[in-house]
């Protein structure tokens, strides 16, 4: 099984080419912006973080900036800063370098301003995007493939239809020797039980335990009942009562592969396998999350239909509601909606997925990516300072 | 069947179409047929009891406690939010002093 992959020079295998201009900061979000809608070929990921963070908070933000630069479906980074954060432009670009990707840095203070740091910036991304054109693709095993599991805007199709078939998408993937995400911490409360009865070792089942046990401990500090955020009140009108039976429904997506390990957000996976990264339910922060951890491309269910994309990665979009997937056709990859309708099994349309997800590494466009959905988002630990 | 049970052991079925209050649906429970008369509309996607629960009881879906009875609910009786309560991530009941 074969897909087209382009193999960047300190070994990773991208499916897509992107030149990423990212800011380090939010100061620096403006001129990243503008030097990405000046060159075509690039893509931005403009974010409010980078200044008054600390400890853990700060490390994190930091490793999902490196690793979403580092991710092999990024051909070349151009990182810019503003010169005074203190997630540094220098910082961020010399530990993305330092994994062997291509990376260059503009800092605003220096340049002498927005003008000029625009100027100069557009220069080095058109001398990026010429450097990634060169890259040619070629045959590269599936097992290539970094898949990150998402469900978002779920209902109650998306435990009988749409997460069993991604289930079955993943094992195909795992059997062939690729790797696959599962995330969404808060998604996981209530069927812990099962999950960790499938942990490879002991260190992972506890760990699986004790980050469930962290949200809802966090719920427990604010005095607040998850309800209403989890399940969120579209998940309610579709008919899912309680996170118990959301996240019941959610696990499905993971198929029946062993548990690996369990990483922090943006942490890259020790191996192949299936693997369970610590993110909250907010989707675009968990796909964040995952694509900074290495992923490379992504599927992700939704019941009541969800358009949210990735500025690096192809997300398949796979709904088991056949009324969302023709009232959203535009943003719908597969229907899934066959397997309550009984037209389909779960293992036809998990089939489907697969092969969707292997011409998709072999080059074509998702629904995401023809709308260019480019969302990102990073996840926080506390608050700025 | 406009409705499905996911295993031998739930008490509750999903609906996989609109279905009218008074309605007889027919569901398949493992091997056997079950039919359970409609107390409310359910709308697609919503559950149903497929037996009497009694407060505080398990409502159980795809094999496992998805919450409890908040109330008594009846066979055919609409089960959701207004008489199903979540016992995980529950930071309200710590408040009230009855949490876990």
């Amino acid at each position: 099984m074969e897909v087209q992959g382009d193999v960047r020079p300190w070994g990773g295998i991208g499916i897509r080419n992107h030149v990423l201009i990212m800011p380090s900061v939010v100061c620096a979000a403006e001129v990243a912006t503008r030097i990405a809608a000046a060159v075509p070929g690039t893509v931005a990921v403009p974010h409010q973080h980078g200044c008054g963070q600390i400890g853990a908070d700060f490390e994190q933000t930091k490793r999902t900036l490196v690793g979403y630069g580092a991710n092999p479906n990024v051909a070349g980074v151009l990182v810019v800063g503003l010169g005074c954060e203190k997630v540094a432009g220098e910082t961020v670009a010399a530990e993305i370098a330092a994994r062997g990707q291509r990376t260059e840095l503009i800092i605003i203070q220096k340049e002498g301003g927005s003008r000029r740091a625009v100027t100069k910036g557009i220069e080095i991304a058109k001398q990026l995007v010429e450097e990634a054109r060169q890259v040619k693709p070629k045959p590269v095993p599936a097992s290539a493939l970094v898949l990150g599991l998402e469900c978002g805007g779920s209902d109650a199709t998306s435990g009988l239809a749409a997460n069993p078939a991604l289930g079955v998408a993943s094992d195909l993937l795992v059997a062939a020797g690729g790797t696959s995400i599962l995330s969404e911490t808060p998604e996981i409360m209530g069927a812990e039980h099962l999950l960790a009865r499938r942990a490879v070792d002991e260190t992972t089942s506890k760990r699986l335990f004790e980050i469930v046990a962290q949200v809802e401990e966090g719920a427990r500090r604010r005095g607040a009942d998850i309800r209403g955020a989890q399940p969120a009140p579209g998940n309610i009108a579709g008919g899912i009562t309680t996170i118990e039976e959301k996240s019941l429904g959610c696990l499905y997506k993971a198929g029946t592969a062993p548990i690996q390990g369990v990483m922090d957000y943006a942490e890259r996976p020790g191996g192949n396998g299936l693997w369970v990264m610590d993110t909250p339910g907010h989707d675009v922060e968990s796909v964040t999350g995952m694509v900074a951890g290495g992923a490379n491309i992504v599927v992700f269910t939704t019941g009541r239909g969800n358009p949210a994309g990735c500025a690096i990665a192809p997300v398949i979009k796979v709904t088991g509601n056949s009324s969302t997937y023709f009232n959203m056709e535009e943003n719908m990859d597969v229907n899934a909606g066959t397997i309550i309708e009984g037209t389909e099994t779960i293992e036809q349309v998990g089939q489907r997925i697969f092969d969707l997800m292997l011409a998709v590494a072999r080059g074509k466009l998702t629904k995401a990516e023809e709308l260019g959905h480019r969302e990102f988002a990073i996840t926080r630990i506390g608050p700025s300072l | 069947m406009r409705a499905i049970v996911l295993t031998e052991k739930d008490n509750v079925a999903t609906a996989v179409e609109n279905l009218s209050a008074g309605a007889e649906v027919r569901v398949s429970v493992g091997t056997k047929e079950l039919v359970v008369k409609l107390v409310n509309a359910i709308q697609f996607g919503h559950k149903f009891a497929l037996k009497g629960i009694s407060q505080g009881g398990e409502v159980i879906k795809y094999g496992e406690v998805m919450g409890k009875a908040a109330t008594d609910i009846a066979p055919g009786e609409h089960v959701h939010v207004h008489n199903v309560e979540s016992q995980r991530g529950r930071g309200d009941l710590a408040v009230k002093g009855g949490g876990q």
